[in-house]
């Protein structure tokens, strides 16, 4: 007998179950494998998607399982997309989402691009930087917040280092002006890593030939970066805005342990006013429709994203 | 232009795709936008027939 994978794979199946699969054919034994992982796909995703749909036509509450929940039609959703409130949480959002991003893309890709020189301890630094992303969201919002503290505080302090203000006299988590600020520095800090290594996979993707064809050809080394370097880098840039948008678009336990969506709401982004309404407020229904507006938008943003990676990547 | 309307005409997947794209883009801009509060109502409707229309025009011939 030959000693295949497959052959063992069938020595070591015990005689019972042999003789029970003995007759089918490949396709209904590929179902008896697949069918589990259907099944917890439909049980986890496809269920919860629909039943959330459904539950976002009704003023359905949690915490009153025993009432009857009624049928209300498009209320749910006629009354966020008219709540002024809730449009100021949709701003806080994306003035969030494009600076968090904008900066994480700019300092990751220049990261990226001085780490992928070689020089000494090029490894060491590597292993430093990427540091804060294996930290937990709510270890993260905890030291800043102290380090934020405008009385003994080290964020205020570098800051009255270079600008000669008093340390004391402004406070990043306590100003209207200052607080949607103070969230975009601490996941750039935190997630900027993340986009550097994606960046730093891009970057030792391109082949040496190419830089050395470009020398002969005397392309300059500005030439050589616009060229070169950023057309084989964009996919992988691509990748990591969408990484970073999806998830700061959902980001929720880093902005609640800094500032918990204050001064005022002024960084309360979506998912923080999701979570009240759907688990302080106890309106499941009209959260439910909230959720929903949040999914397709994000769905919407992704399919056009992905459309462009692909088309990038066929160039 | 007309090339983008015949495409449209004929049920070419490229420009129903684009204009899927315009509609989500649009969407999105609408729902985030600091400017007026009428763009944010009718921002969810906007993003979700252009999300729709994306699904199904992925499927139409090139």
């Amino acid at each position: 007998m030959t000693d295949t994978p497959a052959a063992r794979a069938a020595q070591a199946t015990p005689p019972n179950v042999a003789r029970k699969i003995k007759g089918l054919s490949d396709r209904a034994i590929a179902w008896i494998f697949v069918g589990p992982t259907i099944f917890l796909l439909l049980a986890i995703n496809i269920f919860p998607l629909i039943w959330t749909i459904r539950l976002s036509f009704t003023n359905f509450k949690a915490n009153r399982i025993n009432r009857e929940p009624e049928w209300v039609g498009l209320r749910n959703y006629e009354r966020i997309l008219t709540d002024s409130d809730i449009w100021l949480n949709m701003q806080a959002t994306a003035h969030f989402l494009f600076w968090t991003i904008f900066f994480q893309v700019l300092i990751g890709f220049t990261l990226a691009y001085l780490i992928n020189k070689k020089f000494k301890g090029n490894d060491l630094w590597t292993t430093i930087i990427v540091l804060p992303m294996m930290l937990s969201p709510a270890v993260v919002g905890n030291f800043w917040k102290f380090l934020y503290q405008p009385q003994i505080g080290l964020f205020n302090y570098i800051v009255a280092f270079f600008t000669g203000k008093d340390p004391s006299s402004f406070e990043m988590l306590g100003s209207v002006d200052l607080a949607p600020w103070s969230i975009v520095i601490v996941d750039t800090w935190m997630w900027t890593p993340f986009v550097m290594l994606i960046c730093l996979a891009g970057l030792r993707s391109i082949p040496d030939y190419i830089y050395e064809a470009a020398e002969v050809d005397r392309a300059s080394k500005l030439r050589q970066f616009f060229t070169i370097t950023i057309p084989m880098v964009l996919p992988f840039l691509m990748l990591a805005v969408l990484f970073r948008g999806i998830e700061n678009f959902k980001m929720f336990d880093l902005v609640v342990q800094l500032t918990g969506g204050g001064p005022g709401s002024t960084t309360e982004l979506t998912s923080i006013n999701l979570k009240r309404e759907a688990f302080e407020k106890w309106r499941t229904g009209y959260a439910s429709a909230y959720a929903i507006i949040l999914f397709v938008t994000v769905f919407g943003l992704a399919s056009i994203y992905v459309k462009a990676l692909n088309k990038v990547k066929e160039r | 232009m007309s090339n983008f309307l015949t495409g449209l005409m004929r049920l070419k997947r490229g420009p129903w795709e684009m204009l899927a794209t315009i509609l989500i883009g649009l969407g999105v801009f609408m729902l985030m936008q600091p400017f007026a509060i009428w763009l944010y109502t009718y921002s969810f409707i906007t993003t979700l027939v252009g999300t729709v229309m994306f699904i199904i025009v992925s499927h139409f011939k090139d």
